[in-house]
């Protein structure tokens, strides 16, 4: 089994048909025990009560915005690469994903800084590079949206996020040199001494989980999405010279 | 490349609209920032380099359009394509002629438009210092968006959605930079990251550019 056998669109509708209810039910599994769990079966903490279970969305939601970029910019590499159309495709179906994703880490961010921080926003380094990250993506959707041929589309987008990794990183540290930080530091690192304790960790551990297995459904969902509509386009031009 | 170079100076100059339009845009954000904040010294002085900054990258986002869109549609920049140079030679080209044309002319105005917003005296030195080493990247930025958005019938806002994030880095350190100088502390850090910016970008985003505009020549 390798990738390049699934940039024949066939062969990708077949296996992603087959694999697709196996991965809807274990995202359902885990998201469902790891969100019941960490609601409602986990002691508050200390200091910050009730609002400790925000984690729960908001370390996940964080997480996948970014490796969403990540993926998008491996799938890019591909298709610049080696003209592997599903990739592009994939590529494509994960920005509305990403985009919604770093929203919803800045909306969880911001409802627990409210009585945490005392206040909904603050320019803090973390705060601001998610907010450029999702100026990134949206960027990435109005060029897509924006270009009629699929080709020179994915070609362009490609182009643009490997050339906005570049800077989405680079801001991400600018912004590091411009204002300190009111966002507590990682606390979820491998390689840390101390970390969160394990009563969190698990749940949250398994909300991680539950995330990454659900932007694989919608990812696949949105890529057979992308992948009929291209064939109806198909079929509509040929319907035309005929 | 010469003969690149001054021919789209020429157009720029003569064609009227490019040149001095940006730098009427700089004066009248300057001068509409004191309405909208009130004129006292102090508050101006303190907010003056983020506004020099944010109205020279607007300025230069102005005029970016124009960059390929023209000979894009009367059809010379097919003839460029197919000239002996390389299509990376020529992105430089175009990049220089934008900042030769918008970004120059906006560092060298700078340090008038800092006297009406109260700048203080030793940020000029650093006001033109951070201006002349950051307009480059902006140019040179503007010209990637410009080469991906060629093709589109309005691709104006969409290209500004494009390219202002890619601007950030610049933004910060530029206006850090002068910020510092302000209060007479170090500037080196700012000076080096903006610096090394500027140079990565010019050396490796018109690679970017290239092939953006080769796909969209296709």
């Amino acid at each position: 089994m390798s990738i390049w056998e699934y940039a024949n669109p066939k062969k990708f509708m077949q296996t992603s048909a087959w694999a697709l209810p196996w991965f809807t039910g274990l995202a359902v599994v885990t998201l469902l025990t790891g969100l019941i769990w960490g609601f409602f079966f986990t002691p508050e903490a200390a200091n910050f009560g009730t609002t400790v279970k925000i984690i729960y969305i908001h370390v996940p939601s964080a997480m996948m915005a970014i490796n969403v970029w990540a993926m998008m910019l491996v799938t890019s590499l591909i298709w610049l690469i080696r003209r592997h159309h599903v990739s592009a495709l994939a590529a494509k179906a994960a920005a509305p994903i990403g985009l919604v994703m770093t929203l919803i880490a800045l909306f969880t961010g911001a409802i627990w800084g409210q009585p945490m921080w005392g206040t909904w926003w603050e320019w803090d380094p973390r705060l601001t590079s998610f907010l450029i990250l999702g100026l990134f993506y949206l960027g990435y959707l109005a060029l897509w949206a924006a270009i009629d041929n699929p080709d020179t589309a994915a070609d362009l987008t490609g182009v643009l996020c490997l050339v906005g990794s570049v800077f989405a990183l680079l801001s991400r540290y600018a912004v590091n040199f411009w204002n300190q930080g009111l966002h507590q530091a990682a606390s979820l690192s491998v390689d840390a001494e101390e970390n969160v304790s394990d009563v969190y960790w698990y749940p949250l551990l398994l909300c991680m989980a539950g995330f990454v297995l659900l932007f694989i459904v919608l990812v696949l969902i949105r890529t057979r999405t992308e992948v009929r509509s291209r064939r109806l386009q198909a079929l509509e031009a040929r319907e035309r010279l005929a | 490349m010469i003969a690149l170079l001054v021919r789209d100076l020429r157009l720029a100059v003569r064609a009227g609209g490019g040149f001095g339009l940006s730098l009427a845009f700089f004066l009248i954000v300057t001068v509409l920032v004191p309405f909208g904040v009130g004129p006292e010294g102090g508050t101006l002085a303190r907010i003056a380099p983020g506004i020099l900054w944010v109205g020279a990258l607007l300025a230069c986002l102005l005029s970016l359009d124009r960059i390929f869109a023209l000979d894009f549609e009367d059809g010379s920049l097919d003839l460029i394509a197919t000239a002996p140079i390389p299509m990376e030679a020529v992105v430089t080209m175009k990049a220089l002629a934008h900042w030769l044309t918008t970004g120059l002319p906006l560092v060298l105005a700078a340090p008038v438009f800092g006297v009406l917003l109260h700048l203080p005296g030793p940020a000029y030195f650093w006001l033109v210092v951070s201006l002349a080493l950051g307009t480059p990247a902006l140019s040179v930025l503007g010209a990637f968006g410009a080469a991906l958005t060629v093709g589109l019938k309005r691709g104006g806002l969409l290209l500004s959605l494009l390219v202002l994030p890619l601007y950030v880095p610049t933004l910060i350190f530029g206006a850090e930079l002068i910020g510092r100088g302000a209060e007479g502390s170090s500037t080196a850090t700012p000076l080096m990251m903006l610096a090394g910016i500027t140079a990565a970008t010019v050396a490796l985003v018109p690679f970017a550019a290239a092939a953006a505009i080769r796909i969209n020549l296709r």
